[in-house]
């Protein structure tokens, strides 16, 4: 496959961004790629997925008018960085920023994963509240199925055991 | 790292990495020196965790405390990652006794657990993975988001923070030309291709590292799921195009495999390309059984031994590139003929 920016050497790097189901490729050379980057200061080789996430971020003409219509500078209170710099080097600066960017970060973490909910592990013991809701999400779904189906003995099961870890919630 | 492990004809390794970080400190990025040397402190406090020495011996190895050989090292057998050897403040790595699991400490995020197992063992790694992360987790508070997931210093990582990696061996399918093809097709589901040694490389000796890219909207088990059968599939394009060559294009096939075998047997000067190109065709050759007085262990272990870092440790000096040819020829003559 030819690089699809300088149709001239084979790509080495291809990237898969699927948004809404919707699938864009970027079929890159190494040095088109390095050129879609900013090199960060002190890297080995001015080339890694950051800067590949960086050259992402500048492909996306609508991402940065947005942020330049608000004329606000976004910036994390907890690191001090600032979302123009977290577009430069691709990291955050520490977990707050996660909260502090979350208007252009949704999007973005769309763009990346296709989605922006997480659904995996959640640590055992600073995540215990959220593990209950998580069930409790679950079992109301399958509540709600029961009660279509009209198995209403099930369902009176599934209610107190949502009960059950509700009422744990409000303990924790 | 032997051979063992299940499809390991075809699969080298399988490998899971988490990424984890501490709450109340910032990413080790944008951490002061203090700040660093405090979650170093931390994480290193895991180590005389009775669970964890239930799994194996651990040894703390501070990156200040060894010099730039030996990390390089440690790289060349994927141990830690070049980053934490070159860049990382108060960078550490804990290594259980066999090498299978090492956690890096102040790389990219505060904790990396990885582990390495040989052969196709995706699975089996996550299972351990997930286990030492249960280790931490008692003792350390994890940057955790309930919509967000793990919260790691790189966006590409956030959620699940994991990385589940197969390191392949295709030279029937680069031979019959169906490799990108193949490649690309895996670039579609989801999965990233790289070459051996990581980004932005290209591929050496027909080896090829394939891994997921989501971590956020999906479990764990989905993510292993996803590779594991893609993995499967193809080895089964793999062992189809070697078993069509063998039987259609068998005096090629010999005819490459001894050639290579013959050349690793008695050159003098090796350069690393050519090292791994030949490697490679006669771990084919053994693989396929058309050379039987080698055994795929000493492949691997040649594998990994004729990177600069490891002649250089071996000779224990700095060798011009013209020095490690040669003593990259002498190491495989050696080991190639016994």
């Amino acid at each position: 496959m030819i690089c699809q920016e300088c149709g001239n050497k084979p790509a080495a790097l291809h990237f898969t961004k699927i948004v809404n189901g919707e699938k864009t490729e970027f079929h890159l050379c190494e040095s088109c790629a390095r050129e879609k980057g900013d090199s960060i200061p002190g890297a080995p080789n001015g080339f890694s997925i950051h800067n590949l996430l960086s050259g992402i971020l500048e492909f996306e003409p609508s991402m940065g008018q947005n942020v330049k219509q608000q004329k606000k500078v976004i910036r994390c209170e907890n690191c001090g960085l600032t979302y123009s710099q977290f577009r430069k080097i691709g990291r955050f600066g520490c977990s707050s920023c996660y909260n502090h960017f979350s208007d252009p970060l949704n999007p973005l973490l769309k763009r990346v994963h296709g989605n922006s909910v997480h659904v995996g592990k959640i640590p055992k013991i600073s995540g215990g509240k959220i593990k209950y809701k998580r069930q409790i999400k679950d079992l109301k779904k399958e509540l709600q199925s029961k009660i279509d189906l009209e198995e209403f003995e099930e369902a009176a099961k599934l209610r107190d055991e949502i009960r059950s870890l509700e009422q744990k919630i409000s303990e924790a | 790292m032997k051979g063992e492990g299940a499809d390991s004809d075809i699969v080298i390794s399988s490998r899971i990495r988490l990424a984890r970080n501490l709450t109340h400190y910032p990413f080790p990025m944008l951490s002061t020196n203090q700040q660093s040397e405090e979650v170093l402190e931390k994480v290193s406090d895991v180590v005389h965790d009775e669970d964890l020495k239930m799994i194996s011996n651990f040894e703390r190895i501070p990156l200040s405390e060894i010099n730039s050989l030996e990390s390089k090292v440690l790289v060349e057998k994927h141990l830690i990652s070049p980053n934490l050897a070159e860049e990382s403040r108060n960078g550490a790595v804990i290594l259980s006794e066999n090498e299978s699991i090492s956690i890096m400490i102040n790389e990219e995020d505060h904790i990396r657990i990885q582990c390495l197992f040989p052969g196709f063992q995706i699975n089996e790694a996550w299972e351990l993975a997930n286990h030492i992360d249960d280790i931490f987790e008692a003792k350390l508070n994890y940057a955790f988001d309930e919509k967000k997931g793990y919260l790691t210093s790189c966006p590409t990582n956030v959620g699940t923070g994991i990385r589940a990696s197969v390191m392949l061996h295709l030279p029937a399918l680069v031979l019959t030309q169906q490799i990108n093809r193949i490649l690309t097709a895996v670039s579609q589901v989801g999965l990233a291709v790289r070459g051996l040694y990581g980004e932005g490389s290209e591929s050496l000796g027909n080896l090829f590292q394939i891994s997921n890219q989501i971590t956020l909207g999906q479990s764990e088990p989905e993510i292993i799921h996803n590779l594991y059968s893609v993995v499967k599939q193809i080895i089964e394009h793999e062992r189809t195009a070697r078993a069509k060559m063998l039987s259609e294009s068998k005096t090629f096939l010999l005819d490459r495999v001894n050639r290579s075998y013959g050349i690793l047997s008695y050159a003098q000067i090796m350069d690393s390309k050519e090292a791994a190109q030949r490697l490679s065709d006669v771990r084919l050759g053994i693989d396929l059984g058309l050379i039987s007085n080698v055994s795929a262990n000493v492949l691997n272990e040649l594998m990994i031994m004729t990177q600069p870092g490891f002649l250089q440790q071996y000779a224990s000096k700095k060798l011009s590139s013209d020095e490690r040819d040669v003593l990259r020829a002498e190491m495989i003559r050696e080991r190639i003929k016994k």
